[in-house]
């Protein structure tokens, strides 16, 4: 007994140690991954089923994209409350443009996809064009950049629309993106796989990436080292509406038609993903990798409350607590990151 | 181990003192504060190791030691802002526990930190009663407050107007209005960190002048300071740290600087500084009647192979210059010539990309990425990064490691702190690795701009060895700093900077302290 105590305690304390250091490396997601997991499967015999997983999978493709955009601008010490906006844009645009397109050149399917495609994304990196240029020459706040540049968005696709769906896009449009699949997977994994890895390798291993991080670890030494940090900045914008915009392309083709009120809580939900991820909110700190686990945990923990029947109400207020729960935690953990010696 | 002297302990009885001195400084009474055996663990390492202090009423006790000696540490302690791991606290012979500064301050006991406290968009009395406002029902009683805050001021000898906004007061204006802040109780001790560091001379002056008023009203002051010249002037009792242990307490006066500076680094003056070889080529940079805000039309060249110093008292100059230079302030009128290119509207990133590199004197600031593991910033930047590029301009990361690990070589970094986050190295470390930004790429001219501060000695010393290599391998070396000795030790060449002019260019012989002093405060009246 008295020499099994202090053992017993020994473990407690080492084991202290190892959650407090893997909560310090990647941050709250585990400790979130593992409760979900237990508190749905518990819950829901529905929920650990491979089919159940793999729907998740296909539906948090779309929130992945977003919040991998999202993580670029939080990396740089920033964020982008007009991804929704990219997204109804893009498929306002890109709907508008392949409906007309389709009447002079209906033998031309893919030309008018391709081209309807292309103006989408132009109009997104218009967007990301002006929120960077707002922040880095003019030192806008974030904040007030992209709530701006939000709200002038969404009112030009309402302007666009007049608030009503744009249909009549041509059917390959949404068999190929919106439904198909390649060797039994669906188009919009493949696509979100293909962005994750290039994103990857963009943060990761490319000067810009490397860049981006210096800017937001600290702006004034990132200029001290002969860094354009204006044009990181900018780059850091357009690069998140990019992806918001080729998910506006995706969801597009998923309705079916162009609609200006696509990706309204998309601003939130991604903050939420990166936070949860490990993303910082003082900037520097990121990784694309838990980013997407991050994106798949939120549609995961949506997932899990459809299927215990939770209200959609409810499931508001419970993901704008975890979202509050994981910017608490990230808060500790910069303490422990800075103060730890 | 411990050389207590007790000569210091006791008021000076030549210096003439009012009678209730006299009567609080008696030799019987307790002092104010005791410290015994007081020790402070970090994992791994002890901060403070059974270390013994006393303060009595009355007396300057100076704190003197290398950053890292602890000295931060034992005021935190005593200020109520830290807990100690073992040992006692006694407060007029009456063991103490304290757990918050507000402890701390109900005790009597109150510390000027070197980050003020002070709001300043607030007024002088605002902030000098923040906290404790002065009220009348649920309203503030301005009005009194603002009286009361004028006697205060008044009582303590501080011209300062209490209803002026903080943010319009000099910086030795806002240290009165903290040490005003800590006679708003009752205040029996009071601790200063580092409180010259950034003030004038006459603003010292000053504050010299209320040190001395406190000391004789009975109020004991812990004085910390790297500025050994001060210590004849205030200090009673010097006590010197060194790697969190008791080294000696020696008499405030009479004790020479370099017995101080053995004491606190255990090396002596001539094996930190070492001799550096000169060897002057063509100019690699000329500078034509620039003119910038607080820079007034210098001229000047810089040579490879050999170390030009720039010195000054704080807003002379000699720092904005070069800022200037670099393009992060805008000029109005001049030309700047580098390499034979003309780069005087050039942006930063061109400048140093040119060639130029510029250690920033705040290295948390503006030099380095904290929250980033430390080899990050080795590789970031775009200067020297084209050979860690390969194929699609993919980062190789082996060049990346090799590159990093030859940096850490150069520059003295233990290769095991490359992988640790930034902010959890040392400040000598990390003084290192803000060095190791300039090493292994393709500069022609190092501008190091306090280059050592706040680091400990044998940093200092690797330092200086790393400017003796840039120096005799050819490379032009320009140090601006605030610290004399090290600018006087260093430079072979040495312009002192006096209200945005060059006031003297000082060679050989006669860079020496006396005659930089004189030229500190040329171009108008001389100092008090």
């Amino acid at each position: 007994m008295s020499s099994a105590a202090p053992a017993r305690v020994d473990t407690a304390i080492r084991a202290a140690g190892f959650v407090k250091s893997a909560f310090v490396r990647v941050g709250v997601l585990p400790f979130f991954l593992v409760a979900a997991l237990l508190v749905f499967s518990l819950n829901s015999g529905q929920f650990l089923t491979i089919q159940n997983i793999v729907n998740v999978a296909r539906q948090s493709v779309y929130l992945i994209l977003v919040s991998v955009g999202q993580m670029v601008v939080l990396i740089t010490g920033g964020f982008d409350l007009s991804v929704g906006t990219a997204i109804a844009l893009t498929s306002v645009v890109s709907a508008m443009v392949m409906v007309s397109l389709d009447r002079s050149l209906g033998d031309h399917t893919w030309l008018v996809i391709a081209l309807g495609c292309a103006v989408g994304l132009a109009a997104a990196i218009a967007i990301g064009a002006v929120n960077g240029f707002g922040v880095a020459f003019f030192g806008v706040s974030p904040f007030i950049m992209t709530l701006g540049v939000q709200s002038v968005g969404v009112g030009i696709s309402l302007f666009l629309t007049g608030g009503v769906p744009v249909s009549g896009l041509p059917t390959a449009f949404a068999d190929f993106a919106g439904f198909g699949r390649i060797a039994g997977v669906p188009v919009p994994v493949l696509i979100a796989i293909l962005c994750g890895i290039v994103m990857w390798l963009f943060m990761s291993r490319t000067r810009l990436g490397n860049y981006l991080y210096a800017v937001g670890g600290n702006v004034k030494a990132a200029q001290l080292s002969g860094i354009d940090t204006a044009r990181t900045l900018i780059v850091a914008y357009v690069v998140c509406s990019l992806l918001a915009s080729i998910t506006g392309l995706l969801l597009t083709a998923r309705v079916e038609s162009g609609e200006a009120n696509l990706g309204g809580s998309t601003a939130l939900e991604s903050i939420a993903a990166c936070v949860i991820g490990g993303v910082s909110l003082r900037g520097g700190i990121g990784r694309v990798e838990n980013v997407v686990l991050g994106a798949f945990f939120i549609v995961l923990v949506q997932n899990g409350m459809n299927l215990l029947q939770v209200g959609s109400y409810v499931q508001m207020v419970l993901l704008g607590l975890l979202l509050i729960s994981a910017v608490i935690a990230d808060q500790f953990r910069y303490r422990l990151l800075l103060g730890q010696r | 181990m411990t050389v207590a002297s007790d000569r210091g302990c006791l008021p000076d009885p030549d210096r003439p003192m009012p009678a209730s001195v006299a009567t609080t400084a008696v030799a019987g009474r307790p002092p104010l504060v005791e410290v015994i055996g007081l020790t402070k663990l970090y994992p791994g390492v002890a901060a403070i190791d059974h270390v013994d202090f006393d303060l009595k009423p009355g007396e300057v006790h100076v704190l003197f030691g290398e950053n890292g000696a602890g000295k931060s540490t034992l005021i935190s302690i005593l200020a109520g802002a830290n807990v100690p791991t073992a040992g006692r606290v006694l407060v007029d012979g009456e063991a103490v526990h304290f757990r918050s500064v507000r402890d701390a301050r109900a005790r009597g006991i109150s510390a000027v930190f070197q980050e003020f406290s002070l709001v300043p968009t607030l007024s002088v009395a605002q902030n000098i009663f923040l906290g404790d406002e002065i009220t009348v029902g649920p309203f503030l009683d301005k009005a009194r407050m603002l009286r009361a805050a004028e006697a205060l001021l008044a009582e303590l000898e501080f011209a300062i107007p209490a209803a002026a906004p903080v943010s319009a007061l000099s910086r030795a204006e806002q240290q009165m209005v903290e040490i005003a802040k800590a006679f708003r109780g009752r205040l029996s001790v009071l601790i200063l960190d580092e409180p010259t560091a950034s003030l004038s001379d006459r603003e010292t002056e000053r504050l010299f002048a209320t040190i001395l008023n406190l000391k004789a009203r009975g109020i004991g002051i812990i004085y910390i300071s790297h500025r050994i010249h001060e210590f004849d002037r205030i200090a009673d009792r010097i006590t010197v740290l060194r790697d969190g242990k008791l080294c000696a307490t020696v008499a405030g006066r009479g004790t020479s600087e370099a017995r101080l500076v053995e004491l606190m680094t255990g090396r002596s003056i001539a094996e930190i500084y070492p001799s550096i070889a000169e060897k002057p080529e063509a100019a690699i940079l000329d500078v034509e009647g620039l003119v910038a805000a607080g820079v007034d039309g210098v001229s000047l060249t810089v040579r490879p192979g050999q170390v030009l110093g720039c010195a000054g008292l704080v807003g002379s100059g000699k720092s904005r210059l070069w800022r200037a230079i670099l393009g992060l302030h805008a000029k109005s009128a001049g030309r700047v010539v580098f390499k034979g290119r003309d780069i005087t509207r050039a942006p930063t990133r061109t400048v140093i990309a040119a060639g130029l590199f510029y250690l920033p004197p705040d290295r948390k600031a503006e030099g380095l990425q904290l929250s980033a593991p430390a080899a990050s910033n080795l590789v970031a930047g775009p200067i020297g990064s084209d050979e860690l590029y390969g194929r699609f301009g993919l980062l190789s990361r082996s060049r990346a490691r090799a590159r990093v690990a030859t940096i850490a070589t150069e520059v003295g970094l233990d290769q095991d702190h490359l992988g640790r986050i930034t902010s959890q190295l040392s400040g000598g470390n990390q003084q290192k690795l803000l060095f190791g930004k300039g090493f292994g790429r393709a500069f022609d001219l190092y501008v190091l701009d306090e280059p050592t501060v706040g680091v400990d000695m044998g940093t200092r010393a690797a330092l200086y060895q790393l400017v003796k290599r840039l120096t005799e391998s050819g490379k032009a070396v320009v140090i601006i700093s605030s610290d004399l000795p090290e600018v006087m030790n260093l430079s072979h060449r040495l312009l002192v900077f006096s209200r945005g002019r060059i006031a003297a260019e000082l060679t050989g012989a006669d860079i020496e302290e006396a005659n930089i002093l004189g030229h500190f405060f040329a171009g108008g009246q001389a100092s008090a």
